[in-house]
């Protein structure tokens, strides 16, 4: 089940972050997830894949309190995890968005700011009196803003609207307020939709410098290559189940998951189906719509 | 000219009036898109809580100017501050937050049954209490020397003293609301609300308690809206509330509903064409009697021509 993957790093396999158990979400009559059971160990990076529409962003819902599954449930470090996306941030996972999510009319800086509100201590009767602690708090977190901004290297725009940013850095910055938030686990939601191979290839360089600062990353994406670059093990979901979960290489390999991206026979003409697809080569969305 | 200026400092003042409590309509609907209808209410609470201060220190009548300046101001000030922001946070729990998810029009139905509430229990309850005058009728509000009908003449130009005390305290309220929007976590907690509540609770926002935040501040506001206006017109009563929450409103609307900064503009302009209004343009429709007629057409005009209000819905834009 768990493995220590490439680059010498190390994975905690011997405890556990994340675990859901049995999960499911229906809405009236439809399950978007359905019994789904998955482990997340400190350090680790989980890649969540398939299909549009398979449930994986509901899935991340149901992990962040937005939702709260139909039965199943989830435990972080050990506790249930409460269905309030206040205190799951506190507990110590944050996430991003598939369509971003930002502050538009606040700057970089803010932003980041905004994602430290549950980190810092200093109240409105602080603030009032304009006591040392909230100044000195105040600085100190305009600091590590500012810090966070290099760390995903927005350094030169943090005084910027967050709307006036290019694509790319508004996904990086969506990143660094989540880092703000101080998590334990960080959830992206499809972090390189839109973006062009090289943005790409910095986002990927990114999720390791977070994976090295001893974060463990959940991420949903349907680019293969980023996919199987990263990920030390990936579960695929395909209608709300998982249909395989395990290392990059078992996954990828898996014919059902080829299958479930291509399309099966019955969906497809049969004749126009590539004997051997190769996962890898896909990049962007897959053409199943489930 | 001199006329001119004179009406300049009248409107300042009028406006000034206006624009605090214009904030604390902008800052809800700005959080939860309600237009709180009873916040004109809650201006007048503070103004009977300012009263009832007053009352409970022994009614004095007789201290020196500067100590009633620097002593019983401040205190009668705090006294409302604190019975607007007890009632608007009371109301907010009660009367608006069971209300959340329902839709906007029950809220702001909701919002008028409060503000109708507070008028009758002021008007009925007020006298009850042992000592304390009958509500019925408008009281006359608590004489502070130094500030009550003491005015500077600056050539022609005759400047109250209320006047100086009620452009002050807006002055002073904005520098306070610009520090705390943009350079505390609650501040900065109630923009990023204003912008998406949902990511705001994803990013470990306590969205209830920056609501009751927003409530607060504005009836804080409020609360000194109204100690100004009983000392600029000498008296209180239980309607004061509904054309000045009328016009504060015009105002909010007249700048940006939503925009702080707004608000603050559309009170000032709003103030000073009511003045300049009744003096300079000529005739029976000059007649101070109109001036509530020109604040509307000036309102109407805005919103034909600039539907966003003259600084534009910067906190509540969520595009």
């Amino acid at each position: 089940m768990s493995q220590v993957a490439s680059a010498g790093h190390h994975v905690d396999t011997g405890t556990v972050l994340l675990e859901a158990s049995h999960v499911t979400m229906r809405f009236g009559g439809l399950t978007a997830v359905n019994d789904v059971s998955l482990v997340v160990h400190p350090g680790e990076i989980f890649g969540l894949i398939g299909p549009n529409g398979a449930g994986k962003t509901t899935f991340f819902n149901c992990l962040t309190g937005l939702y709260k599954p139909t039965s199943g449930e989830v435990r972080f470090a050990g506790e249930l995890l409460p269905p309030q996306p206040r205190l799951v941030v506190r507990a110590g996972m944050a996430r991003t968005f598939q369509n971003i999510r930002l502050f538009h009319n606040m700057t970089a800086l803010e932003n980041v700011m905004v994602g430290m509100y549950t980190r810092t201590k200093t109240n409105a009767i602080d603030a009032v009196f304009r006591l040392p602690r909230h100044r000195r708090e105040e600085v100190e977190s305009t600091e590590r803003a500012r810090e966070l901004l290099a760390f995903v290297g927005l350094t030169a725009s943090a005084d910027m609207l967050s709307r006036n940013l290019p694509y790319g850095d508004q996904r990086r910055l969506e990143i660094a307020r989540a880092l703000a938030t101080e998590p334990k686990l960080l959830l992206l939601d499809e972090p390189t939709a839109g973006m062009n191979p090289q943005e790409t290839r910095q986002a990927e360089d990114l999720i390791f410098r977070i994976r090295d600062l001893g974060l463990a990353v959940l991420v949903i994406e349907h680019d293969m290559r980023f996919i199987f670059n990263l990920c030390d093990r990936v579960c695929c979901l395909v209608r709300g189940e998982v249909l395989v979960q395990g290392s990059g290489d078992v996954v990828q390999n898996d014919p059902r998951v080829i299958e479930a991206y291509i399309g099966s026979p019955a969906e497809e003409l049969p004749s126009t189906k590539p004997a051997t697809p190769e996962p890898g080569t896909e990049d962007g969305e897959g053409p199943a719509d489930a | 000219m001199e006329l001119f200026f004179q009406q300049l400092i009248n409107g300042l003042s009028l406006g000034s009036l206006y624009a605090l409590i214009a904030v604390g309509y902008t800052v809800v609907y700005g959080i939860v898109q309600l237009i709180n209808f009873a916040h004109g209410e809650i201006f007048m609470i503070g103004a009977f809580g300012a009263y009832a201060t007053w009352m409970v220190l022994g009614q004095p009548t007789d201290w020196s100017a500067p100590l009633s300046i620097l002593v019983l101001l401040p205190v009668m000030i705090i006294g409302g501050i604190i019975a607007s922001v007890t009632v608007a946070l009371l109301t907010e729990r009660l009367a608006y937050r069971p209300l959340r998810n329902a839709p906007r029009l029950a809220p702001l139905i909701s919002a008028i049954g409060v503000s109708v509430f507070l008028q009758e229990f002021v008007r009925l309850f007020y006298g009850r209490i042992p000592g304390f005058p009958d509500a019925k009728s408008a009281i006359p509000f608590p004489v502070v020397h130094g500030i009550s009908g003491e005015i500077i003449q600056l050539g022609g130009v005759t400047i109250q003293m209320s006047a100086v005390f009620t452009v002050g305290a807006l002055v002073v309220c904005t520098v306070f609301l610009w520090f705390f929007v943009n350079r505390t976590k609650t501040g900065r907690a109630m923009v990023a609300t204003s912008q998406d509540p949902d990511t705001a609770r994803l990013m470990g926002i306590n969205v209830d308690r920056v609501i009751m935040a927003a409530f607060a501040v504005g009836a804080g506001l409020a609360a000194i809206a109204g100690v100004a206006h009983g000392l600029s017109y000498g008296n209180i009563g239980f309607r004061m509330g509904f054309l000045a929450g009328l016009k504060a409103f015009t105002a909010a609307v007249l700048g940006g509903i939503g925009n702080i900064n707004g608000a603050v503009v559309g009170g000032l302009v709003l103030g000073v064409t009511e003045a300049m209004a009744t003096t300079f343009i000529p005739g029976q429709f000059g007649s101070s009697a109109w001036k509530d007629v020109w604040a509307f057409v000036l309102l109407i005009l805005v919103l034909v021509f600039r539907p966003q209000g003259l600084l534009g819905a910067k906190v509540v834009d969520r595009a």
